[in-house]
């Protein structure tokens, strides 16, 4: 598939003291794409989607999102993705409305299109009803939607989900998912990270990291047939296997 | 102690718990009993009720109506026993960040009035790797790390039954194997085990698995009963495109449900649902390389019918 690049990263690396957490790798992701990004907990995931966010400084190597150089344009980057994960996503002390005004805000949308996006979201979502209960009496369902819909209404190229779904049931994982596949089918980039690997089988393409390097990158179809197993989950284990780093 | 506990057939008995917040029902009187000896789950969604069973369990709330007797102990009138006896590992991490992994385990030993030595026997087959780290702080450890070190801390005083509240989220698939490894091992022990999970993979591995919704015991049975028991005309389908072809099957005659499965998608066949035919339309409306044939279910497709549409 022929698509606009996004995401481009060269030789990406980065060092802690003598520790290389991050080791020169290098990836493309396309428009609209959903890339999976996975691997062992202290494979160096975080610390790649820092450099990738704008948040941390590369070592070495080189990168691009939506357009800007990753150690010269962090703020250029920071106002054309969203960012999303298990930890740190609303403010449980503010109401449904007062958070998607806070993030509004943040991004700097005018008061017209933050009052025209609001109406689009709880339309969409079905939580009008809602709009003025505090998050953290919302359903952990509601709330994940809600996470979404806060971490993209500026209309991000990209989007970065880190673990969104850790410890979510089977069911409300699935209505997550159905909100990452409307995202990518209008074109938003979704780059995501996950330990269910049910979910890696849902991606157009993943990425397998092992003590900081790129280890296995291509479709989950590919993966599977390359190493001749039915699932990616079985995938994951061939992979990840020998990392060296105890985790 | 001991004795009363071996003289126990059941490990953990619930009898019509329930617990409320407010006029919120945590728990709707529920009932079910855990063999002694047995590693047996708790399946259900966030807000089930299952950290509220943990905790009463532990003797940290005091149930609204019903009884829990957890080794043969009640969880209100015998709460000492029962701390002395049991060992527990909440959702959150709660071992001391500023302590390293050495201090928290003897800080555990000695609450429980043990000596970190009488019982490393239990712990050494998990602690493995961490045993190299011994002065690290927890608060530094990563995720798989802080979580052996939980269960070493949950394990020093060689308790009798495990409560393990989903002691697996956020971790990687092959520690998650590694973990449930242990667990088998601490069963081999003669340690009953409940543990909490949204891992549909870890709930095959119990004896047995309790499913819970809304405060409310749904079903309790071993795995493959469960499985067996699901009652669905089940399909797998796929397509070169997955997203238009779940939004399609949705509006097909007879499709009572749809989701995303693996590299497949699962759907639910009821009356007026023709295979052969939605193949054909499906590939009529331009979806690609369309396939659609029977499968067996399995816990995770019970969970989702089970679950509804809430």
């Amino acid at each position: 598939m022929n698509r606009e690049t996004v995401i481009s990263v060269r030789n990406l690396t980065k060092k802690f003291g003598g520790f290389t957490a991050v080791d020169n790798i290098s990836f493309d992701v396309g428009k609209g794409e959903i890339f999976g990004f996975l691997g062992a907990n202290g494979a160096g995931k975080t610390t790649a989607m820092r450099m990738l966010c704008g948040l941390s400084y590369p070592t070495s190597g080189t990168g691009t999102v939506a357009g800007f150089d990753i150690t010269r344009k962090a703020e250029e980057i920071k106002r054309h993705i969203g960012y999303m994960s298990q930890k740190f996503s609303l403010y449980d002390q503010l109401t449904v409305r007062e958070n998607l005004r806070l993030f509004s805000t943040v991004y700097g949308m005018s008061d017209a299109a933050i009052k025209s996006k609001t109406g689009e979201i709880f339309a969409q979502l079905g939580m009008e009803n809602m709009a003025d209960t505090l998050v953290r009496d919302i359903p952990v369902g509601w709330k994940q939607k809600l996470a979404f819909s806060a971490a993209t209404m500026h209309d991000p190229d990209v989007v970065f989900l880190d673990e969104p779904t850790g410890g979510v049931d089977p069911v409300t994982r699935r209505k997550f998912w159905e909100l990452i596949y409307r995202a990518s089918s209008g074109g938003m980039t979704v780059f995501v990270t996950t330990h269910y690997l049910d979910e890696a089988e849902y991606c157009n393409r993943v990425l397998i990291m092992v003590d900081g390097c790129v280890r296995a990158l291509d479709t989950p179809a590919a993966l599977k047939e390359r190493f001749g197993m039915q699932t990616m989950d079985e995938v994951f284990r061939i992979v990840a296997k020998d990392a060296g780093r105890a985790d | 102690m001991k004795s009363l506990m071996e003289n126990q057939e059941n490990a953990i008995e619930v009898k019509g718990l329930t617990k409320l917040y407010g006029k919120t029902v945590a728990l709707d009187g529920i009932s079910f009993d855990v063999p002694r000896g047995g590693l047996f789950g708790l399946i259900g969604p966030d807000g089930a009720g299952k950290s509220t069973l943990y905790r009463i369990l532990t003797t940290l709330l005091r149930p609204d109506a019903g009884t829990a007797v957890v080794g043969g102990f009640d969880s209100v009138r015998d709460y000492r026993q029962i701390r002395a006896s049991v060992g527990y590992m909440p959702e959150r991490f709660s071992l001391y960040p500023d302590l390293t992994v050495n201090e928290n385990l003897q800080f555990f030993a000695s609450l429980f009035g043990v000596r970190v030595a009488d019982n490393y026997d239990l712990i050494a087959p998990i602690f493995g790797q961490l045993a190299r780290f011994p002065d690290r702080k927890a608060g530094a450890l990563s995720g798989g790390m802080k979580q052996k070190l939980a269960l070493g801390c949950a394990l020093i005083h060689r308790p009798h039954i495990l409560l393990l509240d989903e002691p697996t989220t956020g971790v990687d698939a092959v520690s998650r194997s590694e973990f449930w490894d242990m667990l088998a091992t601490l069963k081999e022990k003669s340690i009953t085990i409940l543990v909490s999970t949204s891992y549909m993979d870890e709930a095959q591995r119990c004896d047995r698995i309790a499913l819970i919704d809304r405060g409310k015991i749904l079903d309790v049975n071993t795995p493959a009963k469960l499985s067996a028991d699901l009652g669905e005309n089940l399909y797998a389908a796929s397509a070169t495109d997955m997203y238009p072809l779940l939004l399609a099957l949705r509006t097909m005659p007879g499709v009572k449900r749809c989701y995303t499965f693996g590299a497949t998608l699962h759907v639910v066949a009821g009356a007026g649902f023709d295979a052969r035919k939605t193949v054909d339309v499906l590939a009529a409306s331009g979806l690609r390389d369309v396939r659609l044939f029977p499968v067996k279910g399995d816990i995770e497709d019970l969970f989702i019918k089970l679950a509804g549409d809430e």
